[in-house]
């Protein structure tokens, strides 16, 4: 029986190996357009919206009050455990949204606020920051199979990558479909950040804005539609 | 010098460490520069930084306070006539959307100094002025706030409606 479960193997893996390579160019052909089976445009798409820190937040926050609340519900706010200010930005603008609808009672029910592990603090050493990396990878591939967003909006810093990681992983497996968009943050004149860069090589954003158009420039494939701030 | 209309420079380093700055700005050349532009008041908010600034100027005559950390910037800012700020985009945008004069410190122990391309890129664009903690004072001498171009600030509708258009969202 040796022999013959060992050529199983043999001949399964290759099979195996090939479906997901099949599975990934579909996913890298399918990037950057819109979603085949758009079921929700009725009840509105999970978005999960990557809070950074400071600067990144308001930038964020700017498209979140542009949005057509309606067409992105509900919405998942994310944040690094350690940065208190972003969620509760982000909880005053939703609260103020619900007073606005006093007669839809669902309100707050359409925002959830979630806090991630980050993969290293500033200064932190090198050794130790392995295991927390691991830790907020995990952490990030369980917020993302948890909320299974069809939406991520993020503008970095290091917190959106993990979950842009996954979220990718999670399209090319075929459990679930996100369209990500990356906005590049306006501090970026003339090269991109670590996570912009990454997001852009590996081509893991579906749409990758910019603030400057001699970054466009640069990097063809982005979009410039302008400042946010 | 009570009917003295008063004139407040604002200088903020935000959550960062930004001694150098303080430093700077507690100089008696930087002192100077800011009585001969006509400044009579000085508030420094200097974050997590060590270095205490002196209450006192040279000759008393312009009045300096400071403190570590405020939730309500944004007052300190519109009440300014000056903005002396470090290089970060939440305090850069804060300064220009209230239409006030600023110059950017730019903090050079910083490793990643990303942040000196965008106040580079805003003082090109003659939005405000750009210094370092060495050339501050000269800065403030040479500067004139009536060649600053005023910030229209950005928006965010353009990149939303090509979000929109992403998912066949009709535009509205």
């Amino acid at each position: 029986m040796g022999p013959d479960v060992s050529m199983a193997v043999c001949c399964a893996f290759p099979v195996l190996v090939s479906l997901l390579l099949i599975r990934f160019a579909y996913v890298m052909y399918h990037s950057g357009h819109m979603p085949s089976k758009l079921s929700a445009s009725a009840a509105g798409m999970r978005s999960l919206i990557v809070l950074g820190s400071g600067g990144h937040t308001a930038e964020m926050m700017n498209v979140v009050t542009t949005l057509q609340k309606d067409r992105f519900t509900p919405r998942y706010y994310v944040a690094a455990l350690t940065d208190n200010m972003s969620l509760q930005k982000a909880q005053v603008y939703e609260q103020s949204l619900v007073r606005v609808e006093v007669d839809k009672e669902e309100g707050v029910e359409n925002a959830q606020f979630v806090q991630i592990y980050r993969s290293r603090e500033v200064g932190q050493s090198y050794i130790t920051s392995i295991a927390t990396t691991l830790l907020a990878t995990s952490h990030a591939i369980w917020i993302i199979i948890r909320i299974r967003p069809q939406v991520i909006f993020c503008n970095g810093p290091g917190t959106c990558i993990p979950l842009c990681v996954s979220a990718f992983l999670l399209k090319v497996l075929g459990l679930g479909w996100s369209s990500i968009f990356y906005i590049e943050s306006i501090a970026r004149v003339k090269k991109l950040s670590l996570s912009g860069l990454l997001l852009y090589k590996l081509r893991i954003a579906d749409q990758f804005f910019v603030q400057w158009p001699q970054l466009q420039q640069k990097y063809p494939r982005a979009c410039y539609a302008g400042r946010l701030m | 010098m009570g009917d003295r209309e008063r004139r407040t420079v604002f200088v903020t380093v935000g959550t960062t460490c930004f001694d150098a700055l303080v430093k700077a700005v507690d100089s008696p050349q930087v002192k100077e520069a800011l009585l001969e532009k006509g400044y009579t008041d000085l508030i420094i908010q200097m974050g997590r930084g060590t270095y205490v600034p002196s209450k006192v100027s040279g000759d008393g005559t312009l009045q300096v306070d400071y403190f570590t950390f405020s939730p309500s910037i944004a007052d300190y800012i519109r009440d300014a006539s000056l903005v002396i700020s470090h290089a970060g985009s939440g305090s850069i945008f804060e300064t220009l959307r209230h239409g006030k004069p600023l110059i950017v410190v730019v903090n050079e122990d910083l490793m990643d100094n990303h942040q000196s391309e965008l106040a580079e890129e805003l003082a090109t664009r003659k939005h405000l002025f750009c210094a370092s903690p060495q050339t501050l004072g000269e800065t403030i001498q040479e500067m004139d706030i009536e060649t600053l171009n005023p910030y229209v600030p950005g928006d965010a509708k353009p990149v939303v409606s090509l979000i929109n258009k992403f998912f066949g969202f009709p535009d509205d």
